[in-house]
Protein backbone atom coordinates (compact mmCIF):
# COMPACT_ATOMS: atom_id res chain seq x y z
CA UNK A 1 0.00 0.00 0.00
CA UNK A 2 1.72 3.35 -0.82
CA UNK A 3 1.43 6.45 1.42
CA UNK A 4 -0.93 9.16 2.70
CA UNK A 5 -4.15 9.14 1.26
CA UNK A 6 -3.66 12.68 -1.13
CA UNK A 7 -7.01 14.33 0.48
CA UNK A 8 -5.68 16.19 2.84
CA UNK A 9 -3.22 18.38 2.19
CA UNK A 10 -2.59 21.77 1.60
CA UNK A 11 -2.94 21.22 -2.35
CA UNK A 12 -6.26 19.65 -2.26
CA UNK A 13 -8.96 22.16 -3.83
CA UNK A 14 -10.56 24.35 -1.37
CA UNK A 15 -13.92 22.68 -1.75
CA UNK A 16 -12.57 19.38 -0.39
CA UNK A 17 -10.49 20.71 2.04
CA UNK A 18 -13.90 22.86 3.41
CA UNK A 19 -16.10 19.62 2.73
CA UNK A 20 -14.24 17.40 5.13
CA UNK A 21 -14.08 19.57 7.89
CA UNK A 22 -17.52 20.50 7.54
CA UNK A 23 -18.64 17.02 7.58
CA UNK A 24 -18.91 15.21 10.90
CA UNK A 25 -17.87 12.03 11.41
CA UNK A 26 -21.70 11.13 12.45
CA UNK A 27 -22.96 12.54 8.83
CA UNK A 28 -20.85 9.55 7.13
CA UNK A 29 -20.52 6.88 9.76
CA UNK A 30 -22.68 3.39 9.65
CA UNK A 31 -25.62 4.07 12.04
CA UNK A 32 -26.75 0.75 12.52
CA UNK A 33 -24.01 -1.25 14.19
CA UNK A 34 -23.54 -5.16 14.14
CA UNK A 35 -22.24 -6.45 17.45
CA UNK A 36 -21.35 -9.62 19.46
CA UNK A 37 -20.87 -9.97 23.23
CA UNK A 38 -17.67 -11.35 25.02
CA UNK A 39 -18.69 -14.49 25.02
CA UNK A 40 -19.42 -14.85 21.47
CA UNK A 41 -17.31 -17.40 19.90
CA UNK A 42 -15.56 -16.64 16.69
CA UNK A 43 -17.27 -18.94 14.59
CA UNK A 44 -20.37 -17.61 15.15
CA UNK A 45 -18.31 -13.60 14.58
CA UNK A 46 -17.16 -15.16 11.49
CA UNK A 47 -20.67 -16.41 9.86
CA UNK A 48 -21.60 -12.96 11.07
CA UNK A 49 -19.17 -10.95 8.88
CA UNK A 50 -19.87 -13.03 5.79
CA UNK A 51 -23.83 -12.78 6.30
CA UNK A 52 -23.90 -9.23 7.04
CA UNK A 53 -20.31 -8.38 4.58
CA UNK A 54 -18.73 -6.71 7.23
CA UNK A 55 -15.12 -7.30 8.24
CA UNK A 56 -15.41 -5.94 11.75
CA UNK A 57 -17.19 -6.79 14.44
CA UNK A 58 -17.52 -4.71 17.91
CA UNK A 59 -17.64 -6.61 21.23
CA UNK A 60 -19.88 -4.79 23.34
CA UNK A 61 -22.67 -4.97 26.45
CA UNK A 62 -25.93 -6.54 25.57
CA UNK A 63 -27.51 -2.77 24.99
CA UNK A 64 -24.87 -2.65 22.32
CA UNK A 65 -23.70 0.92 24.06
CA UNK A 66 -20.23 -0.44 26.12
CA UNK A 67 -17.59 -1.31 23.95
CA UNK A 68 -14.65 -3.89 25.04
CA UNK A 69 -12.90 -4.82 22.31
CA UNK A 70 -13.20 -5.56 18.41
CA UNK A 71 -12.84 -8.41 16.20
CA UNK A 72 -11.41 -8.07 12.47
CA UNK A 73 -11.04 -9.94 9.92
CA UNK A 74 -7.66 -10.43 10.34
CA UNK A 75 -8.25 -11.79 14.12
CA UNK A 76 -10.90 -14.20 12.26
CA UNK A 77 -8.19 -15.73 9.45
CA UNK A 78 -5.24 -16.19 12.54
CA UNK A 79 -7.69 -17.48 14.19
CA UNK A 80 -8.82 -20.15 11.25
CA UNK A 81 -4.76 -20.47 11.25
CA UNK A 82 -4.07 -21.37 14.88
CA UNK A 83 -7.08 -23.54 15.54
CA UNK A 84 -8.83 -21.38 18.11
CA UNK A 85 -11.94 -20.39 15.98
CA UNK A 86 -14.33 -21.78 18.63
CA UNK A 87 -12.85 -19.20 21.28
CA UNK A 88 -14.71 -16.90 23.05
CA UNK A 89 -14.37 -13.61 21.13
CA UNK A 90 -12.94 -12.08 24.21
CA UNK A 91 -10.29 -14.10 24.50
CA UNK A 92 -8.69 -12.64 21.11
CA UNK A 93 -10.37 -9.10 20.79
CA UNK A 94 -8.47 -6.11 20.43
CA UNK A 95 -9.09 -4.23 23.20
CA UNK A 96 -6.74 -1.31 22.41
CA UNK A 97 -9.22 0.55 20.71
CA UNK A 98 -8.70 3.38 18.65
CA UNK A 99 -11.87 5.04 18.43
CA UNK A 100 -13.52 8.45 17.14
CA UNK A 101 -15.71 11.26 18.41
CA UNK A 102 -18.97 11.46 16.46
CA UNK A 103 -18.92 15.22 16.67
CA UNK A 104 -15.40 15.12 14.73
CA UNK A 105 -14.85 16.76 11.55
CA UNK A 106 -14.73 13.45 8.64
CA UNK A 107 -10.80 14.88 8.43
CA UNK A 108 -10.32 13.35 11.69
CA UNK A 109 -11.14 9.69 9.99
CA UNK A 110 -9.12 10.02 7.38
CA UNK A 111 -5.99 10.87 9.23
CA UNK A 112 -7.29 7.89 11.07
CA UNK A 113 -7.03 5.57 8.60
CA UNK A 114 -3.40 7.11 7.83
CA UNK A 115 -2.27 6.81 11.19
CA UNK A 116 -3.66 3.39 11.95
CA UNK A 117 -3.68 0.68 9.39
CA UNK A 118 -7.20 -0.24 10.63
CA UNK A 119 -9.87 -0.28 7.96
CA UNK A 120 -12.53 0.51 10.79
CA UNK A 121 -13.24 2.63 13.57
CA UNK A 122 -15.92 2.86 16.25
CA UNK A 123 -18.04 5.83 16.63
CA UNK A 124 -18.20 6.70 20.22
CA UNK A 125 -20.77 9.86 21.47
CA UNK A 126 -20.34 12.14 24.79
CA UNK A 127 -21.09 9.41 27.01
CA UNK A 128 -18.58 7.09 25.43
CA UNK A 129 -21.72 5.12 23.95
CA UNK A 130 -21.01 2.90 20.92
CA UNK A 131 -23.26 5.25 17.98
CA UNK A 132 -21.82 3.97 14.67
CA UNK A 133 -18.95 2.75 13.13
CA UNK A 134 -16.58 4.42 9.79
CA UNK A 135 -14.94 2.71 7.28
CA UNK A 136 -13.02 3.90 4.28
CA UNK A 137 -16.13 2.26 2.28
CA UNK A 138 -18.63 4.76 4.14
CA UNK A 139 -16.10 7.72 3.67
CA UNK A 140 -15.98 6.80 -0.16
CA UNK A 141 -19.38 7.19 -0.98
CA UNK A 142 -19.83 10.05 1.28
CA UNK A 143 -17.18 12.09 -0.55
CA UNK A 144 -18.79 10.96 -3.66
CA UNK A 145 -22.34 12.02 -2.82
CA UNK A 146 -20.91 15.45 -1.81
CA UNK A 147 -18.95 15.62 -4.66
CA UNK A 148 -21.37 14.79 -7.05
CA UNK A 149 -23.56 17.18 -5.86
CA UNK A 150 -21.01 19.84 -6.61
CA UNK A 151 -20.57 18.85 -9.85
CA UNK A 152 -24.01 18.90 -10.89
CA UNK A 153 -24.18 22.40 -9.61
CA UNK A 154 -20.90 23.40 -11.55
CA UNK A 155 -22.78 22.03 -14.72
CA UNK A 156 -26.01 23.06 -14.45
CA UNK A 157 -25.18 26.63 -13.41
CA UNK A 158 -24.10 29.51 -15.11
CA UNK A 159 -20.62 29.32 -16.96
CA UNK A 160 -20.00 32.72 -16.39
CA UNK A 161 -21.43 35.18 -13.96
CA UNK A 162 -24.47 37.37 -15.54
CA UNK A 163 -23.56 39.73 -16.38
CA UNK A 164 -24.93 43.72 -15.80
CA UNK A 165 -27.96 45.02 -18.03
CA UNK A 166 -26.44 45.78 -21.42
CA UNK A 167 -23.69 43.41 -21.38
CA UNK A 168 -23.50 40.29 -22.74
CA UNK A 169 -24.04 37.59 -20.96
CA UNK A 170 -24.44 33.78 -21.70
CA UNK A 171 -25.45 30.78 -19.72
CA UNK A 172 -25.26 26.82 -20.23
CA UNK A 173 -27.52 24.10 -19.14
CA UNK A 174 -27.19 20.60 -19.47
CA UNK A 175 -30.28 18.81 -19.86
CA UNK A 176 -30.63 14.98 -19.64
CA UNK A 177 -33.14 12.95 -21.40
CA UNK A 178 -36.60 12.03 -19.10
CA UNK A 179 -35.78 14.61 -16.47
CA UNK A 180 -39.31 16.03 -16.27
CA UNK A 181 -37.91 16.68 -12.89
CA UNK A 182 -35.92 19.97 -13.46
CA UNK A 183 -37.44 20.24 -16.65
CA UNK A 184 -38.40 24.33 -17.66
CA UNK A 185 -35.19 25.08 -14.96
CA UNK A 186 -32.68 26.35 -17.61
CA UNK A 187 -35.92 28.55 -19.40
CA UNK A 188 -37.10 30.07 -16.06
CA UNK A 189 -33.10 30.78 -15.49
CA UNK A 190 -33.06 32.44 -19.04
CA UNK A 191 -36.62 34.38 -17.94
CA UNK A 192 -34.95 35.37 -14.51
CA UNK A 193 -31.89 37.36 -16.51
CA UNK A 194 -33.91 38.87 -18.88
CA UNK A 195 -36.35 40.49 -16.21
CA UNK A 196 -33.34 42.08 -14.79
CA UNK A 197 -33.18 43.67 -18.12
CA UNK A 198 -36.47 45.04 -18.64
CA UNK A 199 -37.51 43.02 -21.80
CA UNK A 200 -40.49 44.06 -23.35
CA UNK A 201 -43.29 41.39 -21.93
CA UNK A 202 -43.89 40.42 -25.51
CA UNK A 203 -40.40 39.72 -26.86
CA UNK A 204 -39.82 37.64 -23.38
CA UNK A 205 -42.67 35.83 -23.90
CA UNK A 206 -41.30 35.13 -27.34
CA UNK A 207 -38.25 34.07 -25.97
CA UNK A 208 -39.43 32.06 -23.23
CA UNK A 209 -41.66 30.14 -25.01
CA UNK A 210 -38.48 29.07 -27.76
CA UNK A 211 -36.35 28.49 -24.65
CA UNK A 212 -38.74 26.38 -23.45
CA UNK A 213 -39.89 24.21 -26.46
CA UNK A 214 -35.85 23.31 -27.26
CA UNK A 215 -35.49 22.75 -23.31
CA UNK A 216 -38.54 20.04 -23.81
CA UNK A 217 -37.10 18.66 -27.03
CA UNK A 218 -33.99 17.56 -25.44
CA UNK A 219 -36.14 16.59 -22.38
CA UNK A 220 -38.63 14.15 -24.66
CA UNK A 221 -36.60 13.63 -28.03
CA UNK A 222 -32.76 14.23 -27.49
CA UNK A 223 -30.32 11.70 -25.87
CA UNK A 224 -29.42 14.41 -23.77
CA UNK A 225 -27.24 17.42 -24.42
CA UNK A 226 -26.88 21.22 -24.10
CA UNK A 227 -29.28 24.21 -24.06
CA UNK A 228 -27.24 27.22 -24.23
CA UNK A 229 -28.50 31.10 -24.32
CA UNK A 230 -26.56 34.52 -25.20
CA UNK A 231 -27.57 37.81 -24.76
CA UNK A 232 -26.60 40.23 -26.48
CA UNK A 233 -27.46 43.77 -26.71
CA UNK A 234 -29.92 43.49 -29.59
CA UNK A 235 -30.62 39.86 -29.53
CA UNK A 236 -30.79 36.66 -27.85
CA UNK A 237 -29.05 33.45 -29.30
CA UNK A 238 -30.54 30.13 -28.08
CA UNK A 239 -29.15 27.15 -29.01
CA UNK A 240 -29.79 23.12 -28.25
CA UNK A 241 -27.36 20.78 -28.88
CA UNK A 242 -28.24 16.90 -28.45
CA UNK A 243 -25.84 13.74 -28.31
CA UNK A 244 -28.50 11.96 -30.74
CA UNK A 245 -30.42 10.29 -31.77
CA UNK A 246 -31.17 12.80 -34.66
CA UNK A 247 -34.65 13.51 -36.95
CA UNK A 248 -35.35 10.89 -39.91
CA UNK A 249 -37.23 13.75 -41.74
CA UNK A 250 -36.81 17.26 -40.42
CA UNK A 251 -39.19 18.34 -42.97
CA UNK A 252 -41.94 16.19 -41.27
CA UNK A 253 -40.48 17.15 -37.86
CA UNK A 254 -41.23 20.98 -38.86
CA UNK A 255 -44.94 20.21 -39.66
CA UNK A 256 -47.51 20.97 -37.07
CA UNK A 257 -48.93 17.91 -35.28
CA UNK A 258 -46.46 15.27 -36.45
CA UNK A 259 -44.54 13.66 -33.40
CA UNK A 260 -42.75 10.47 -32.39
CA UNK A 261 -43.26 10.97 -28.56
CA UNK A 262 -44.65 8.02 -26.87
CA UNK A 263 -47.74 7.13 -25.21
CA UNK A 264 -46.39 8.30 -21.69
CA UNK A 265 -44.59 11.41 -22.42
CA UNK A 266 -48.07 12.46 -24.16
CA UNK A 267 -50.04 11.78 -21.18
CA UNK A 268 -47.63 14.33 -19.07
CA UNK A 269 -49.34 16.64 -22.18
CA UNK A 270 -46.08 16.62 -24.01
CA UNK A 271 -44.81 15.19 -27.56
CA UNK A 272 -48.21 16.49 -29.32
CA UNK A 273 -45.96 17.82 -32.13
CA UNK A 274 -45.95 21.24 -31.67
CA UNK A 275 -42.74 21.83 -30.43
CA UNK A 276 -40.44 22.86 -33.30
CA UNK A 277 -43.79 24.81 -34.87
CA UNK A 278 -43.90 26.88 -32.19
CA UNK A 279 -40.20 27.80 -31.45
CA UNK A 280 -39.94 28.57 -35.40
CA UNK A 281 -43.17 30.79 -35.36
CA UNK A 282 -41.96 32.98 -32.55
CA UNK A 283 -38.56 33.16 -33.80
CA UNK A 284 -36.89 35.99 -35.87
CA UNK A 285 -34.21 33.68 -37.56
CA UNK A 286 -34.41 29.67 -37.00
CA UNK A 287 -31.69 26.99 -38.70
CA UNK A 288 -32.25 23.22 -37.52
CA UNK A 289 -29.15 20.87 -38.63
CA UNK A 290 -30.18 17.13 -37.98
CA UNK A 291 -28.10 13.88 -39.04
CA UNK A 292 -29.41 10.58 -37.61
CA UNK A 293 -27.43 8.80 -35.65
CA UNK A 294 -25.19 11.53 -34.87
CA UNK A 295 -27.53 14.64 -33.20
CA UNK A 296 -29.47 17.76 -33.66
CA UNK A 297 -28.31 21.11 -33.22
CA UNK A 298 -31.22 24.07 -33.20
CA UNK A 299 -30.38 27.82 -33.50
CA UNK A 300 -32.78 30.59 -32.68
CA UNK A 301 -32.53 34.03 -32.88
CA UNK A 302 -35.09 36.49 -31.18
CA UNK A 303 -34.16 40.54 -31.66
CA UNK A 304 -34.58 42.97 -28.54
CA UNK A 305 -34.54 46.31 -28.41
CA UNK A 306 -31.47 47.78 -26.92
CA UNK A 307 -33.34 47.35 -23.15
CA UNK A 308 -33.46 51.09 -20.90
CA UNK A 309 -31.22 51.48 -18.02
CA UNK A 310 -33.54 50.92 -15.13
CA UNK B 1 -61.85 39.80 -10.36
CA UNK B 2 -58.63 38.41 -8.37
CA UNK B 3 -57.98 35.13 -8.00
CA UNK B 4 -59.29 34.84 -4.51
CA UNK B 5 -62.41 36.57 -5.37
CA UNK B 6 -62.80 34.26 -8.37
CA UNK B 7 -62.02 30.60 -6.49
CA UNK B 8 -64.68 31.30 -3.90
CA UNK B 9 -67.35 32.33 -7.01
CA UNK B 10 -66.35 29.29 -8.43
CA UNK B 11 -66.20 27.04 -5.31
CA UNK B 12 -63.05 25.35 -5.99
CA UNK B 13 -61.03 23.61 -3.30
CA UNK B 14 -57.43 25.40 -2.60
CA UNK B 15 -54.91 23.05 -2.68
CA UNK B 16 -52.18 26.32 -2.63
CA UNK B 17 -53.27 29.40 -1.24
CA UNK B 18 -49.86 30.85 -0.68
CA UNK B 19 -49.87 33.01 -4.05
CA UNK B 20 -50.08 36.21 -5.01
CA UNK B 21 -53.87 37.66 -5.43
CA UNK B 22 -53.16 38.76 -9.17
CA UNK B 23 -55.76 40.25 -11.60
CA UNK B 24 -57.40 37.74 -13.91
CA UNK B 25 -57.42 38.70 -17.29
CA UNK B 26 -58.80 35.75 -18.72
CA UNK B 27 -58.99 31.67 -18.73
CA UNK B 28 -57.66 29.20 -21.04
CA UNK B 29 -58.79 25.34 -21.15
CA UNK B 30 -56.17 22.83 -22.29
CA UNK B 31 -53.90 19.74 -21.52
CA UNK B 32 -51.13 20.51 -24.18
CA UNK B 33 -48.26 22.02 -22.45
CA UNK B 34 -46.79 23.22 -25.82
CA UNK B 35 -50.64 24.64 -26.75
CA UNK B 36 -50.46 26.37 -23.19
CA UNK B 37 -47.09 27.87 -24.02
CA UNK B 38 -48.18 28.99 -27.50
CA UNK B 39 -51.73 30.25 -26.98
CA UNK B 40 -52.53 30.97 -22.98
CA UNK B 41 -52.58 35.08 -22.59
CA UNK B 42 -50.58 36.21 -19.25
CA UNK B 43 -52.68 37.04 -16.54
CA UNK B 44 -55.26 34.06 -17.63
CA UNK B 45 -56.28 31.17 -15.08
CA UNK B 46 -55.22 28.20 -16.66
CA UNK B 47 -58.14 24.84 -16.42
CA UNK B 48 -56.08 21.70 -17.12
CA UNK B 49 -56.22 18.09 -15.66
CA UNK B 50 -52.26 17.86 -15.89
CA UNK B 51 -51.76 17.36 -12.30
CA UNK B 52 -47.91 17.58 -12.25
CA UNK B 53 -45.00 19.75 -11.79
CA UNK B 54 -44.16 20.99 -15.43
CA UNK B 55 -47.65 22.38 -15.51
CA UNK B 56 -46.31 25.34 -12.91
CA UNK B 57 -43.05 25.67 -14.98
CA UNK B 58 -45.08 26.49 -18.30
CA UNK B 59 -47.55 28.51 -16.15
CA UNK B 60 -44.39 30.53 -14.41
CA UNK B 61 -43.13 31.39 -18.05
CA UNK B 62 -46.51 32.21 -19.33
CA UNK B 63 -47.31 34.50 -16.74
CA UNK B 64 -50.17 32.21 -15.56
CA UNK B 65 -51.07 33.12 -11.72
CA UNK B 66 -53.75 30.54 -11.10
CA UNK B 67 -54.31 26.85 -12.00
CA UNK B 68 -57.72 24.79 -11.79
CA UNK B 69 -57.08 21.12 -11.66
CA UNK B 70 -60.88 19.63 -13.30
CA UNK B 71 -61.74 16.20 -12.60
CA UNK B 72 -60.81 16.17 -8.57
CA UNK B 73 -56.87 14.76 -10.03
CA UNK B 74 -55.16 13.82 -7.28
CA UNK B 75 -51.98 16.75 -6.78
CA UNK B 76 -48.92 15.97 -6.16
CA UNK B 77 -46.75 17.47 -3.36
CA UNK B 78 -43.64 18.49 -5.78
CA UNK B 79 -46.14 20.58 -7.93
CA UNK B 80 -47.62 22.23 -4.50
CA UNK B 81 -43.99 23.14 -3.65
CA UNK B 82 -42.98 24.63 -6.88
CA UNK B 83 -46.50 26.64 -7.19
CA UNK B 84 -45.81 27.83 -3.73
CA UNK B 85 -42.25 28.54 -5.16
CA UNK B 86 -43.77 30.31 -7.63
CA UNK B 87 -46.57 32.28 -5.92
CA UNK B 88 -48.98 30.59 -8.29
CA UNK B 89 -52.28 29.15 -6.73
CA UNK B 90 -53.57 25.45 -6.94
CA UNK B 91 -57.19 24.96 -6.93
CA UNK B 92 -58.71 21.77 -7.75
CA UNK B 93 -62.43 20.73 -8.32
CA UNK B 94 -64.71 17.74 -9.11
CA UNK B 95 -66.44 19.55 -12.05
CA UNK B 96 -65.14 18.81 -15.65
CA UNK B 97 -63.16 21.40 -18.24
CA UNK B 98 -66.42 21.99 -20.20
CA UNK B 99 -68.42 23.40 -16.84
CA UNK B 100 -65.45 25.18 -15.27
CA UNK B 101 -64.84 27.35 -18.31
CA UNK B 102 -68.24 27.62 -18.99
CA UNK B 103 -68.41 28.94 -15.52
CA UNK B 104 -65.44 30.88 -15.60
CA UNK B 105 -66.26 32.42 -19.08
CA UNK B 106 -69.62 33.97 -17.53
CA UNK B 107 -67.89 35.38 -14.02
CA UNK B 108 -64.85 36.80 -16.69
CA UNK B 109 -67.59 38.41 -19.18
CA UNK B 110 -70.28 39.40 -16.67
CA UNK B 111 -67.62 41.48 -14.50
CA UNK B 112 -66.73 43.51 -16.91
Amino acid sequence: MSGTIPLNTQESPPFLLDLIYRLKVKDVMTKEVITARKETPLRQIQRIMKEKWITGVPITDEEGKRIFGIISMDDIIRALDGGYIEDPAERWMSRNLIVLEEDMPLQFAISYLDKFRYGRFPVLNKDRELVGIITSRDIIVALLVEANKEVEKLEQRIVQPPSRPGEEAWLLYHVRKYDFENAGKASAGLKKLLMERNLDPKTLRRVSVAAYELEMNLVVHSDGGTLSFRIGKDRVEIEAKDKGPGIADVEKAMEEGFSTANEWIRSLGFGAGMGLPNAKRVSDEFTIDSKLGEGTTVRVVIYISPSSPS
Amino acid sequence: MRVKELSEALGVEPIQPDFEDAEILGGYTSDLLSDVMAHATSGSVLITIQAHKNTVAVASLVGIPAIILANGRPVPEDMVEAAQKEGIAIFRSQETQFVLSGKLYTLLTSSQ
